[in-house]
């Protein structure tokens, strides 16, 4: 699957985190698509992949047990991160512990 | 003095001006603050009757809730705020408004905002020294008025409104604060990652706070980390209010919870072996509350030592009619629990699971709880649960069956049918069962029959729509691109209702969604409404291509 247009391509090291988070997704959240074919650029909350609060819990769990990082709310940030699978992947790229 | 007077309930118990009554973006709010920004806003509110109070920050809403009780308002309380149940709850209550801290609130009816904030930091000072200057005096309510009403939370169908007098309310948190230990003279700051909006909540969180002269806390807080900072920021003795959905996350997260001196739980049932965990890691007691919307709090128990359940003070239960009723302390009518219930003893009992739809297929009777419990127990089963489908034809003789989703990974629809069949009542058996990876759960864990039901609604199977491929009417509907005109798809539709000539209708309305070649195969999905007309749409693979409504004449 092709970024949209509008989005800057992202570096190879990032499309290689971005299919390894949504490896995790799938498999953390038991969803029905495969980890190829989440649309890098969809939201996922919400419509998209359609992810709602607890498993947003699921995934803030995710993410702090295998790249250290603890989610926050008051995160300014935080809207953005789950905009798309490819903004958490930048986030978690750039604040990633482990 | 009149007698109901005499009687009348304080708005919150706090005896002294200077009092905590909140703990708010890091700091203390005075009972005096809380109520000068009550009064403030019940000078504002509008005349109507009715407040769904849809605040998110906890602070604002026991303000508004607060502000309603001085006017005479009653606050709406439904489970949910989905776009069908804020429209029925507009039919209940023509007058409803919205109550909201939100700009961007989304809920369709008419919205009234709390004042904003200043800039924190900002509180404004200068207003405080006003304040000072009007006497205290804490309102007081006629215990008979009605404060909120209730809604049963739609896992068992449809919602019913329940009223709830100030005195009931009262009654019921000022018995639980004492035996909870929260009016021994400490200030305790109640946490909670429960929303205010729903019953448990807002007597958890908000009432009880207000009533035994402790502090509440605005923020709700969602990540791991977001309810460790905010209980770290909570001044101490702190009493801690989740759901066992959110209480697995914080204990699985690996972070070091700061110590409180209670945890409340409630919702849905809790796992004994997490119970102990979570004991462990908050280095505290957990209570588990059992109640309904019905009835409110009426009992707890100590879950990690203990699966019976001690009923509060004054209530009793008794075994009428196949069900549970309880009835005393803040229960003054006989109210029916929708739960299989053992009474042990004069003040306890046992759980078993949740009998609110005892079933009855064709004069054998079962329930869910029961169904659903046959169904997990199956090797290889993750969750699952089993619901009613309503019979489709409102006034035909179709009884209504079972169907069932489940969580079963490993095991395919065969293994799960045969071990199902060693375990229920052939008429019991799913039709259909439908696997999926997740239940339609709630945000608080339980799973409301409608979404089940949503579950396999459109998996009914479709009307097939036979249009001729040699149509004469695609020669010139467009010549080299032909296209299956509207008429000839309605045509086609009222064929297959068989409503042709034979029973005379009329067509309401139509619309034409999308372009339909010849050839692509289409399907008619109908549902009889009460009104007798019949709703229907047109669907071509996953597409849409037309919608209406017939009425017969």
């Amino acid at each position: 699957m092709t970024a949209a247009p509008m989005n800057e391509p992202a570096p190879l090291a990032d499309l290689a985190l971005e299919r390894e988070i949504a490896g995790l997704l799938v498999q953390a959240l038991n969803l029905e698509v495969a980890a190829a074919d989440i649309d890098p650029n969809a939201p996922l909350y919400g419509e998209g992949l359609g992810l709602d609060s607890i498993d947003i819990l699921e995934v803030a769990l995710v993410v702090s047990k295998h790249y250290g990082i603890q989610l926050r709310a008051d995160n300014e940030e935080n809207h953005q991160i789950f905009r798309s699978l490819r903004h958490l992947a930048e986030y978690i790229a750039g604040q990633r512990t482990k | 003095m009149t007698a109901a007077a005499a009687h009348a309930l304080p708005i919150f118990t706090h005896g002294d001006a200077t009092a905590r009554i909140a703990h708010r973006r890091g700091a203390a709010v005075s009972a005096r603050e809380f109520l000068a920004d009550a009064r403030e806003l019940a000078a504002r509110l509008p005349a109507s009757r009715h407040v769904l109070n849809a605040c998110v920050d906890r602070y604002r809403f026991a303000v508004g809730f607060a502000a309603c009780l001085m006017t005479g308002k009653i606050s709406l309380l439904p489970s949910t705020h989905t776009p069908e149940t804020i429209r029925r709850l507009g039919e209940y209550a023509p007058d409803a408004f919205c109550l909201t801290d939100d700009r961007g609130c989304e809920i369709a009816l008419d919205k009234f905002l709390c004042r904003e904030d200043p800039a924190p930091g900002a509180r404004s000072r200068p207003r405080r020294n006003d304040e000072a200057a009007i006497p205290w005096q804490v309102p007081v309510i006629d215990p008979a008025q009605v404060a909120a009403i209730v809604f049963t939370s739609g896992s068992t169908g449809m919602p019913l409104p329940y009223p709830k007098t100030w005195g009931k309310l009262v009654r019921c948190v000022r018995d639980r604060a004492e035996l909870l230990g929260l009016l021994d003279g400490r200030a305790h700051t109640l946490i909670g990652t429960v929303p205010p909006q729903h019953m448990f909540g807002f007597e958890s969180t908000v009432l009880i706070a207000l009533q035994s002269a402790n502090a509440l806390t605005a923020e709700r807080p969602f990540y791991p980390a977001d309810v460790c900072a905010a209980l770290a920021a909570a001044p101490q003795p702190r009493v801690f209010v989740s759901t066992p959905v959110h209480l697995r996350a914080l204990i699985t997260s690996g972070l070091a919870m700061p110590p409180v001196e209670l945890l409340i739980c409630a919702t849905a049932p809790l796992d004994a072996q997490l119970a102990r965990e979570a004991e462990r890691q908050f280095d505290c007691t957990l209570l588990e509350i059992y109640g309904s919307t019905e009835t409110g709090q009426i009992a707890r128990r100590r879950t990690a030592h203990s699966a019976l359940f001690s009923l509060w003070p004054g209530v009793r239960l008794h075994a009428g009619g196949g069900q549970t009723v309880a009835q005393g302390g803040h229960v003054e009518q006989p109210t029916a629990l929708g739960d299989i219930i053992e009474i042990t003893g004069e003040d306890t009992f046992l759980l078993h699971g949740r009998s609110a739809d005892l079933v009855n297929v064709a004069g054998k009777r079962s329930s869910l709880s029961f169904l659903n419990h046959e169904l997990n127990a199956i090797d290889g089963v993750l969750d699952g649960a089993f619901f009613v489908r309503e019979p489709h034809d409102a006034g035909g003789t179709d009884v209504a069956r079972l169907a069932a989703v489940v969580v079963a990974p490993t095991l395919d629809a065969q293994t799960l049918v045969l071990a199902l069949r060693r375990r229920v009542d052939p008429v019991f058996m799913p039709r259909p069962l439908l696997f999926v990876d997740r239940l339609p759960r709630n945000a608080t864990g339980k799973l409301p029959q409608e979404s089940l039901r949503a579950l396999v609604e459109p998996a009914e199977p479709l009307l097939p729509i036979a249009i001729d491929p040699a149509h004469p009417a695609f020669a010139g509907h467009f010549p080299g691109m032909p296209i299956v005109p509207g008429v000839v798809l309605l045509d086609a539709a009222l064929h297959a209702l068989a409503l042709d000539g034979t029973s005379p209708c009329e067509i309401v309305s139509a619309k034409f969604l999308g372009v339909v070649r010849p050839g692509e195969e289409i399907g008619l999905k109908r549902q009889l409404l009460a009104s007798g007309s019949i709703q229907f749409d047109l669907l071509c693979g996953e597409r849409c291509i037309a919608t209406g409504l017939l009425r017969a004449r």
